[in-house]
């Protein structure tokens, strides 16, 4: 304390006064920029979109934003693996979107985060796949316009697999099998991802089980699964599986650049792989599991929600109205020119040329006879869960069944939370 | 210790006569001053600090999902569920072996660096940035080049180019846990990341040796290289390696970036932070669970800190010694 009274006092007080105007520059500054730029005064709505991996995808979002006249439309662009976590970040502040796209998940609905859309989806309700109506349905209302189906499975070499005499596998062990045959010292037999985690849900499928069943129990626990997982984690330790490439699996470049014979992705990287390869590509589902099973693709895809949160309902339901409902054209452009992506409009699916022939038509055929869809009460804490047991049981060596129980709790827990 | 402060204790000596001189200003009380100058640090850390902790001491005994706000009071539900959670507690193991391993390793190569260094006659200056370069490198980026291109599974990646020159197959570095080439991954990582930084503090040290000491000894038979430095260097540089193994202790603990970026999906390799993030503000957005894990994690340092308070005798007054 004895600085306080010597002579330099002046000096000091000027330095200190100096540092304690920094420190409350900072702190005001806090609260200044949230990342909108309409501010306070402006009729702005912003929008939170993942980044898509096709060229074009962002401009063509942004145009379709300013095409818009009754508002002013921004968007942000959230690149990264995680963007769950930043949307339902975000939700909770003051600068939380307006609108977004996401998958339909009940605890959304249930915490009253998204906004009841059946005025604007009803009079055109016919013209949807009922299936994508029907995943955004809870108890008659409906809570997100889908933009986009996007069927996922498994993209081949037909020459590669030709060369190492392997017909396209039926079976996981087929699969198993193919890879091994499939392996030089410079390509790999399959690549699923660098996590796995996208061909869970069409594993469970193939193995003849469900998430959850129609009471929304889980209907996962199955000895099917379990048979599965033990496959899979053969595969995973068998040295033929691709692992730790440069991009994950909806990526089209492990199978461009030749790092694999197999690969599982989803039909928006149809386009790009076409090109890079041209006929030299194949597709099947995931291969059943066991004698019970069935083979499976999981139609994922993407829809537009408002946050009921917001302080613009609205204006941001009349926007997702007028873009994806209203106009046709858009949402023909936004399936189809980029990568390929089928069209939950029946009416723009039906007239679609470029979904007519070839590969884009076996991808469709796929979509419409081995399909599941999203399954609104598998939410993103299950979807977690069944993460854990993948890593668990196939890329750790856990047991199987063990992994399951520890996931049943979980689910269980997350049941009652949202069902009681 | 002893060395530096008691040299540090003798200047404040000097200015004693000067604190006769009555203070100017009407504003001179020191009350006064005192508020106005420690005021806003004040206000900070009760916005940005105790107000949170309070904050998550109240959301940890709420079932608190999807919002901050909540209105289901659970009791201590939150704080069982996270002490049986495995992965919480799997956490906890996760970071001890972190800092087992990354303590040592950072303080033997910055001090063998700073060593080497310091013998040099030419280049100096040249050696001493190109070391600390990296520290200015943010641990996103490095996490990515690490990821992407050291460390990839692939043939290419330049980690399997050069095992494979030996023969070795390639090796998933990150997406296998078995054998746990992870750590391998991320202890390199923030190796290359912090050494740099270390290896200042433990230069500018053994700078202020002084050199009579070595002369000392030399007279006194002792011979250069190991005997020196383990009877001379090594003891000099000890008020500087304890605070260098705290500080990285300390920056153990913070451990977040590359953990986050480098493994993905992954029930194991996550410290304290990387799950409490995963558990309150990734996909399950459960602010009851989360808090009460912060909490838990809290008790935690504030024992550790005692603990390690009592040993280190920080924070005792110099005249207690």
């Amino acid at each position: 304390m004895s600085a306080m009274s010597n002579s330099n006092w002046s000096r000091r007080s000027l330095l200190r006064a100096a540092a304690g105007m920094t420190a409350a520059g900072t702190l005001a500054a806090c609260g200044g920029n949230n990342g909108r730029s309409g501010g306070s005064s402006g009729a702005g709505l912003v929008q939170y979109f993942h980044a898509y991996g096709e060229a074009g995808t962002e401009q063509a979002i942004k145009k379709y934003a300013a095409a818009y006249d009754k508002a002013k439309v921004s968007t942000q662009w959230i690149t990264g693996s995680n963007f769950e976590s930043k949307l339902f970040a975000s939700l909770l502040t003051d600068s939380a979107p307006d609108l977004f796209e996401f998958h339909p998940q009940i605890q959304l609905v249930k915490s009253g985060q998204v906004a009841d859309l059946t005025d604007i989806v009803a009079p055109v309700k016919d013209d949807f796949n009922q299936a994508d109506i029907q995943s955004h349905t809870v108890d008659g209302k409906i809570y997100g316009v889908r933009m986009i189906d996007d069927p996922q499975f498994f993209f081949y070499r037909k020459s590669l697999l030709e060369k190492a005499g392997v017909g396209v596998p039926q079976t996981l062990d087929e699969l198993i099998e193919a890879a091994a045959k499939l392996t030089t010292d410079k390509v790999k037999g399959v690549y699923l991802g660098n996590t796995l985690q996208a061909v869970i849900r069409p594993m469970i499928w193939a193995a003849g089980a469900d998430t959850l069943d129609a009471r929304n129990q889980p209907a996962y626990h199955t000895d099917g699964v379990v048979e599965g997982l033990s496959k899979m984690r053969k595969l995973f330790t068998s040295g033929d599986l691709l692992l730790d490439a440069p991009a994950d699996y909806w990526d089209p470049s492990a199978l461009t650049q030749g790092l694999t014979a197999i690969q599982f992705c989803g039909m928006w990287a149809m386009p790009v792989m076409q090109q890079a390869l041209g006929d030299d590509l194949g597709i099947f589902p995931f291969p059943k599991v066991g004698d019970a099973g069935k083979p499976s693709v999981y139609n994922g895809g993407w829809s537009m929600f408002v946050n009921a949160k917001g302080d613009r309902v609205e204006e941001a339901k009349e926007y997702v109205k007028w873009l994806w409902i209203d106009q046709k054209e858009y949402q023909e452009d936004w399936s189809l020119s980029y990568g390929f992506h089928i069209p939950p409009r029946t009416s723009i699916a039906q007239s679609a040329a470029k979904l007519k022939t070839g590969l884009p038509a076996e991808g469709v055929k796929l979509f419409s006879e081995y399909g599941h869809f999203d399954n609104i009460g598998w939410t993103q804490a299950m979807i977690k869960a069944t993460e854990d047991v993948f890593a668990d049981s196939v890329r750790k060596d856990g047991d199987p069944e063990a992994s399951l129980d520890k996931c049943d709790k979980v689910v269980g827990t997350e049941l009652k939370k949202l069902f009681g | 210790m002893s060395t530096t402060t008691s040299r540090d204790l003798a200047e404040p000596a000097n200015t004693e006569p000067v604190k006769a001189r009555p203070r100017r200003g009407p504003r001179g009380n020191a009350t006064f001053n005192f508020w106005v100058f420690t005021g806003p640090f004040l206000i900070g850390l009760l916005i940005f600090v105790y107000v949170p902790i309070g904050w998550s001491v109240w959301l940890s005994f709420f079932e608190a999902r999807f919002t901050v706000t909540p209105s289901t009071f659970v009791g201590f539900d939150n704080y069982r569920y996270m002490l049986e959670n495995e992965n919480f507690t799997g956490a906890l193991l996760t970071f001890t072996v972190f800092a087992a391993i990354i303590v040592p390793t950072t303080w033997a190569l910055s001090l063998g660096l700073a060593l080497l260094v310091n013998r040099l006659r030419f280049m100096r200056a040249f050696f001493r940035s190109v070391f600390f370069l990296p520290t200015a490198c943010s641990y996103v980026a490095a996490s990515l080049i690490w990821k992407m291109s050291l460390f990839n599974g692939v043939r290419f990646g330049l980690a399997n180019t050069v095992i494979g020159w030996f023969g070795a197959e390639n090796v998933a570095w990150l997406a296998n846990p078995d054998p746990p080439w992870y750590w391998l991954v991320i202890v390199t990582a923030r190796l290359w990341l912090q050494s740099g930084f270390y290896m200042i503090l433990f230069l500018a040290a053994l700078q202020n040796i002084p050199g009579e000491l070595y002369e000392a000894a030399a007279l006194d038979g002792a011979k250069p290289g190991w005997q020196t430095f383990r009877h001379i260097t090594l003891p000099q540089l000890r008020a500087t390696s304890t605070a260098v193994i705290l500080l990285l202790l300390i920056a153990a603990y913070q451990a977040f970036d590359e953990f986050f970026n480098l493994l993905s999906k992954t029930t194991w390799g996550r410290p304290p932070l990387v799950e409490l993030y995963y558990t309150a503000l990734g996909d399950s957005q459960d602010y009851g669970a989360g808090s009460a894990g912060a909490v838990i994690l809290t008790l935690l340092i504030v024992l550790v800190t005692l603990f390690q308070g009592r040993i280190m005798g920080f924070g005792r007054g110099e005249g207690s010694k």
